[in-house]
């Protein structure tokens, strides 16, 4: 597909392909737009997506660049795996699990920030920067280390210790705020006027959002060309959650898939959840929280961006957005991790007891495909784990191990 | 009231490249009319019938006004009101 222009999502006006996101006619968001092709050879199509890299830039040609992208870390293309232990445990018939943890920098932020730092250097940027609730900062740091650009990266100060050591180390300009991520946010706006840098979630918001949509053309990719029947996935901006329907819904376009958009189901944490209350309550806009409080830090979005249309889509495709407590998030977290292997961080907590909420609630058919969307690993955010379990320390002797430990029936 | 008003780039291009302006008013609502008297152009861009547009944040002294009273937030004098697109963030 061809890259066409920057277009308004509101009021249609276009703009060239620069660093820009906002319209200056009524102040909508900016979007990449594409050519729509004719007759497309969908067999042609496969097989050349199908020789390309493992990576996200085997979909280049959905991506807005205008050269064949290059970079260092290996983005994307990370497992979906089928996680049936997970659907009996719920009662549910098909789930799968798209792995996210498994990006260079253990969370999809890598997909957005690969496609902003690519069309960063094709603009000319010297300078890369963002506003982060953790996983994004760490993101930012590592791909500008390795394209060897100078970064600054902005996080609220109270971030989880593990994703502040885990983006400093790639020594990044890394500038903690007292203050929110809103607030964070609101200075990045403010700065991305004042300095020639390309802040990746500000000014070349419109290219970073495209990243998000690798997720579902790997997802369809790895079911057999085909869809799911529902997505459930985490909403903070409401960014990840809409350009996943975009992925799909451009690939029905051309015939790649075919079928109709998913359910989409979205998730927030109960301590910020601006688009849960919105839907629940018939909302079309979301009214800020001021002061998130909740153990999914990477979710606490008081004023999100793109919630209109996170609204929007899961009132069009008969899903829902829910919201679930931190108690719930410690127990998603903990069923992941039992029943699948996987360790998310606090988001793929919230995403996994909302799948949980759902399968009780009885709204998942029993012969639905659900893919839930896992976006960071549980590394980046440890302590949720403390307490949770009970450690058996004993003296090095089989006397002891046999008094203390209870032993497995099978054995 | 004199009222410092920060506008943002995006909006620079209809107030002769001003990237602040003083005006009076008692209420936000009252500053954007009066910003909108000497800036006529500025007044379609961000409101739609009377209301702000959904994608336009203003903040006074730092706070969104919706958490405040909106249009209807009080400023006095000194009191600085910020012009910011909403859309902006991921995380």
């Amino acid at each position: 597909m061809a890259v066409d222009a920057l277009k308004c999502k509101e009021c249609s006006t276009e703009y060239p392909l620069d660093a820009r996101y906002v319209c200056e006619r009524c102040f909508g968001p900016l979007e990449v737009a594409y050519t729509r092709e004719q007759d497309v050879d969908v067999d042609g199509l496969r097989r050349r997506i199908q020789a390309g890299p493992h990576t996200i830039w085997r979909y280049a040609d959905f991506l807005p660049l205008s050269s064949p992208p290059r970079s260092a870390l290996p983005t994307g293309f990370t497992p979906l795996a089928r996680a049936d232990r997970l659907a009996e445990r719920l009662g549910l018939g098909e789930v799968w699990v798209k792995n996210d943890t498994a990006n260079p920098t253990h969370s999809f932020k890598d997909r957005v920030v690969s496609v902003a730092l690519a069309r960063a250097q094709e603009l000319g940027f010297e300078v890369v920067a963002c506003a982060s609730t953790g996983n994004l900062a760490g993101a930012v740091a590592a791909h500008s280390a390795a394209a060897g650009l100078e970064s600054y990266v902005f996080i609220p100060a109270d971030l989880e210790e593990q994703k502040i050591l885990g983006t400093g180390v790639y020594g990044t300009n890394l500038v903690a705020v007292r203050g929110s991520y809103d607030e964070v946010n609101r200075l990045c706006t403010e700065l991305a006027g004042e300095h020639d840098w390309a802040f990746v979630n500000v000014n070349l918001r419109p290219y970073y959002a495209e990243g998000s949509k690798t997720i579902a053309f790997e997802t369809a990719e790895q079911l057999g060309w085909e869809l799911p029947d529902r997505v459930v996935c985490p909403v903070a901006s409401g960014s990840l959650f809409t350009k996943i329907a975009r992925g799909f819904e451009e690939w029905i376009d051309l015939g790649l898939l075919n079928g109709s958009v998913p359910t989409f189901n979205g998730a927030q944490a109960a301590g910020c959840s601006p688009v849960a209350s919105a839907f629940a309550e018939g909302h079309e806009i979301c009214r800020p929280v001021r002061n998130p409080d909740t153990i999914a830090k990477s979710l606490a979005i008081g004023n999100p961006a793109d919630g209109p249309y996170a609204l929007e889509l899961a009132r069009r495709t008969g899903g829902g957005i829910d919201a679930v407590t931190d108690d719930d998030i410690r127990d998603g977290v903990r069923l992941l991790a039992e029943t699948t292997g996987i360790f998310t961080e606090t988001a793929g907590g919230v995403t996994t007891a909302v799948l949980a909420k759902l399968a009780e609630r009885g709204d998942i058919g029993a012969d639905e495909r659900v893919v839930i969307v896992i976006t960071g690993d549980g590394l980046k955010t440890l302590d949720v784990a403390r307490g949770t379990f009970e450690t058996h320390e004993i003296e090095p002797s089989l006397e002891a191990f046999e008094a203390a430990v209870p032993t497995a029936v099978s054995a | 009231m004199a009222v410092l008003v920060k506008i943002p780039t995006q909006l620079r291009a209809v107030t002769d490249g001003e990237a602040e302006a003083e005006v009076d008013g008692g209420t936000v609502g009252e500053v954007l009319d009066s910003l909108f008297d000497r800036f006529g152009d500025l007044r379609e861009r961000i409101c739609d019938d009377g209301d702000l547009r959904r994608f336009v944040n203003v903040y006074v002294g730092g706070e969104d006004i919706r958490f405040l009273s909106g249009l209807e937030t009080e400023v006095s004098d000194g009191d600085e009101v910020t012009i910011l697109p909403a859309v902006a963030g991921g995380r």
